[in-house]
């Protein structure tokens, strides 16, 4: 009982003594026998190590693991290969029982980790500056619409529709109890449809927020959108897959105001959805607006290089209510996973990652519509995930897949009723021919 | 001090820490996948370098850090306790790391129990009738609730409620939380025993209220006994009662939120229920309520069915999604092995040690250090550096010094309330040797301010670097490395 506290019934009687008492019971004297709890809480009773690993093994056994099963699910989170050093980088106590980096004269490790961490995001991105990360992708994507509503004074997002779905709840959810008003842009064989944007779009549209690639994997042609936004005066926010970002063009480069995205690829298990990072980033001339907290580099006393939070006039505990948002953390030990991984993977690794997810996922997407019956819905270029059309009900092959080993791709008419029978495949690097043969042989036999 | 490079400093092309199998399909050109105008001209420059040089670069800088593991951690308000290793171990199970969110409920059933009883467990803690365990954090689990009673109001058709009251020794996330969902923010000021003011409280609510944010204890460590008559006055003017739960630590067991007359609460797991804090995350905000603001919550909960757990999305009156899946979920399954580990029993001898020790330490403190509300504390207590402010010695001097001695600081001029504040929570996995050898500290730096207040002044002086030129950094941003 009372494991992890170290004081004995002998230092107790001692403590008490000290300050006059003779009771634990005492201490409480402050709070109202009314709401005093009679009994002792209903817990299980306490579990030794033992058990508990026991326990927690037996739990652990019920889940179906990547590990045993071949994964073609991805929709906003993906079974990427993590290096090993990753791991044993994170397991140092110094970074994992740290608390947020306030003392900086005993947090450089932490502070300098997320100065790196910003400047990959804005390599990645073609952005000037980053924050030191937020929750998740979804929900940086809706700080972002609230971010570009304070920046303009306006209060009216245009959404695609082939932003993720989940998502896109996340920016709904934030926007409704802030006043903001939200629309949606359709799209047009799998990207966004560029007329009703021109038709939605005025001057009282604060954001126009894209995904590229978007919820089907289909790359979109920024340029474009970022012309029509920037002429009615409102701001481009794209959530990007930091992946695609080594092969791809960046936003920024394509003129995006704000970029955020999902950065679980970077190194963190799937995790059954968490914990997650959401890197945002944005330009020079939008760094003040940014929520979140942000490293930067100064000196000591001694003139040295150092580093320390920074621009905290936009923050909580300084600016309460006025504040650019309540966030008051960052995800620092999933985004440090993604520094390691990518100083891992560096300049060439990244890129070599992401040829051969996209090389593996068109080998796939060729082979399900020339072997496996399956035919095509889009078009468009695609990245490293594709929507394909199945000849049987989705639910009922991704049940017969799971007979034979293999996690099936995303049902998309649960949230695209229009797009009855698509099929979103996720194509990672981890992915063997020989897998992806399987599931061609698998869904053909269908 | 020699400065340490950052990892692009090290880069050198040609040099690699990864290997990647060969590929195995057709190779197509990128540009017979994609238009040349969709790629990028330039690579990203990331770093090249060696696997030996991302493992010291990386050890390197942990090095530079100061964790729970390192030394005694008093940061007020923040509850760094110790952080039970069996618990890394267990959350790493790839039982639990290697599933993927969107797999069909029948193959994650294991992880959706977890989900379901910790709303269980949680649920009982606190006194409330569910949990969503969805907020990545205890900001993040504020805007949550706020949203939930929002929905609430508007649910009644009780539109004008557009108040919620903080008192003015609020966590700053509080109103900046409330902001965050449209509402405004009314302040109540405490009175000379550091608890809300019933009158003044009384005098700003009324039927635009929709809501009272409070933490109790407080952010100074003290019981608001008037629990019973703050949650009436709210209740009777139709308001709610929100519970921050960042000091839950002093109560397990003791007392519940849910009794007290709270209707929605949200916890810190990395605080109460011993998650590390990651050097700032990831955290985990679950957010629980009472009865009638269930249908409020977030979409998803796990429901459980003929033996199977299920994800339950239909909910008409749900706020919605505050987060992509179903939140922090390794963070859930760290604190879920702490309950478990702890019982009933265990949870309550936590906040009976935390409380303990928070007294002693106090005590051992009051004749050196102006305690600015001198009566029992909770699991945490704030001290003033006021008379030490008088010999030219702050309390962020007193903080800095305090390094030197192998310390973590206390949370500094923190609550706002308090001049000069020092607000200290020592946690119950600390021993009493731990507590006299910090007292000792103070109470060396105190007689140091008396002789020799330079040095004070002057610290730390053997930490990794000295003190940062902050108004050059916020001045002059360099925000990311250029070469």
């Amino acid at each position: 009982m009372g494991r992890y506290i170290p004081n004995t019934d002998q230092d107790r009687q001692e403590m008490l003594e000290k300050l006059g008492l003779h009771s634990i019971e005492q201490l409480y004297e402050d709070i109202p026998c009314q709401v005093r709890l009679k009994d002792e809480l209903d817990l299980p009773a306490a579990l030794s190590e033992m058990e508990l690993v026991r326990h927690m093994k037996d739990i652990a056994a019920k889940n179906k693991t990547v590990d045993e099963y071949i994964c073609f699910l991805g929709a906003g989170a993906y079974d990427r290969y993590i290096p090993s050093v990753v791991k044993h980088v994170l397991a140092r106590q110094e970074f994992y029982t740290a608390y947020t980096p306030y003392q900086p004269e005993i947090s450089q490790g932490t502070l300098q980790a997320i100065f790196e961490y910003q400047t990959m995001v804005c390599e990645l991105t073609g952005m000037d500056v980053a924050n030191a990360s937020m929750y998740d992708g979804a929900s940086a994507l809706a700080e972002a619409v609230c971010m570009a509503c304070q920046a303009t004074g306006r209060e009216k997002a245009l959404v695609a529709r082939s932003v993720h779905p989940q998502s896109r709840e996340v920016v709904y959810t934030y926007s409704r109890f802030r006043g903001i008003k939200v629309h949606e842009v359709g799209y047009d064989d799998g990207r966004v449809d560029a007329q009703e944007l021109k038709r939605l779009i005025s001057d009282d549209v604060a954001a126009v927020v894209v995904q590229n690639p978007n919820f089907f994997g289909v790359i979109e042609v920024l340029d474009e959108i970022a012309e029509v936004v920037h002429h009615f005066g409102g701001l481009l926010v794209v959530s990007v897959n930091p992946i695609s970002l080594a092969l791809l063009k960046s936003p920024g480069s394509c003129g995006a105001d704000i970029v955020v995205g999902e950065g679980q690829s970077l190194g963190n298990p799937l995790n059954f959805g968490g914990p997650y990072l959401g890197f945002m980033a944005t330009t020079q001339r939008l760094m003040r607006r940014i929520p979140g907290r942000i490293v930067g580099q100064t000196v000591e006393l001694s003139g040295n290089r150092a580093f320390v939070l920074t621009l905290q006039t936009r923050e909580q505990h300084i600016r309460r209510e006025k504040a650019t948002s309540n966030i008051c953390s960052n995800q620092a030990l999933n985004a440090l996973a993604a520094t390691v991984y990518l100083s891992v993977l560096g300049r060439e690794g990244l890129k070599e990652v992401a040829l051969l997810s996209m090389r593996k996922a068109h080998y796939a997407f060729e082979k399900l519509i020339s072997e496996a019956g399956c035919s095509s819905m889009f078009s468009a270029p695609f990245f490293d995930e594709f929507v394909v059309k199945v000849p049987v009900p989705v639910e009922e092959l991704n049940r017969e897949l799971l007979e034979h080993g293999i996690i099936g791709g995303y049902a998309v008419e649960k949230d695209y009723p229009e797009l009855q029978g698509g099929w979103l495949v996720a194509v990672t690097e981890k992915r063997t021919k020989e897998e992806i043969d399987v599931l061609v042989r698998e869904v053909g036999r269908r | 001090m020699k400065e340490r490079p950052l990892i692009f400093e090290m880069s050198k092309p040609g040099r690699k820490a990864y290997s990647l199998p060969d590929c195995d399909v057709p190779h197509l050109a990128l540009e017979d996948m994609v238009p040349r105008e969709c790629l990028r001209d330039d690579d990203a420059r990331l770093p090249e370098v060696s696997e030996v040089d991302v493992v010291r670069h990386f050890t390197r800088l942990s090095q530079l850090n100061y964790g729970v593991d390192s030394g005694f951690y008093p940061l007020g308000s923040c509850t760094m306790k110790y952080n039970p290793k069996v618990n890394e171990d267990v959350a790493a199970l790839s039982g639990f790391t290697q599933v993927h969110p969107l797999q069909p409920a029948e193959t994650v059933q294991g992880c959706l129990e977890i989900l379901y009883r910790m709303d269980r467990l949680l649920s009982e803690i606190t006194g409330m009738d569910s949990f969503s365990l969805q907020p990545a954090a205890g900001a993040h689990g504020e805007m949550t609730g706020l949203m939930i009673i929002k929905a609430y109001h508007q649910h009644c058709g009780d539109v004008k409620r557009n108040k919620i009251v903080v008192p003015d020794s609020a966590h700053g996330t509080n109103p900046a939380s409330a902001a965050m969902v449209g509402f405004d923010v009314v302040e109540v000021k405490s009175n000379d025993r550091g608890e809300v003011d019933l009158e003044a409280l009384k005098a700003v609510v009324d039927d635009t209220t929709a809501g009272l944010m409070l933490t109790n204890p407080n952010t100074l460590g003290l019981f608001e006994g008037n629990i019973l008559e703050i949650a009436d006055i709210v209740h009777k003017a139709g308001g709610l009662l929100y519970y921050d739960g960042a000091n839950m630590n002093a109560i397990l067991g003791i007392a519940r939120p849910g009794d007290m007359g709270f209707d929605v609460v949200h916890l810190n797991l990395h605080k109460t229920f011993s998650t590390p804090h990651g050097g700032g995350g990831p955290g985990s905000g679950p957010i629980g309520v009472k009865k009638e603001l269930e249908p409020f919550l977030p979409v998803p909960m796990v429901g459980f069915k003929d033996g199977r757990y299920y994800l339950d999305y239909d909910r008409p009156l749900s706020i919605g999604r505050v987060k992509s899946f179903y939140g922090n979920f390794g963070v859930v399954v760290k604190a879920y092995a702490y309950i478990m580990s702890m019982g009933a029993e265990g949870l309550k001898k936590v906040s009976e040690s935390a409380v303990l020790n928070a007294n002693y330490l106090m005590e051992l403190l009051k004749g050196y250090y102006l305690v600015p509300y001198n009566r029992r504390c909770m699991h945490e207590f704030v001290i003033s550096a006021q008379r030490q402010k008088e010999k030219g010695v702050s309390a962020l001097d007193i903080a800095k010094r305090l390094m030197d001695f192998g310390f973590h600081p206390p949370t500094m001029y923190f609550p706002l309330i308090v001049k000069e504040a020092l607000m200290i929570e020592p946690t119950e996995t600390e021993s009493k040797e731990t507590l006299d050898a910090f007292a000792d500290a103070l109470i060396e730096i105190a007689r140091e301010v008396e002789e020799q207040p330079e040095k004070v002044k002057g610290a730390p002086h053997t930490t990794p670097v000295r003190r940062l030129d902050e108004v050059r950094a916020a001045r002059n941003p360099v925000l990311r490395w250029k070469p």
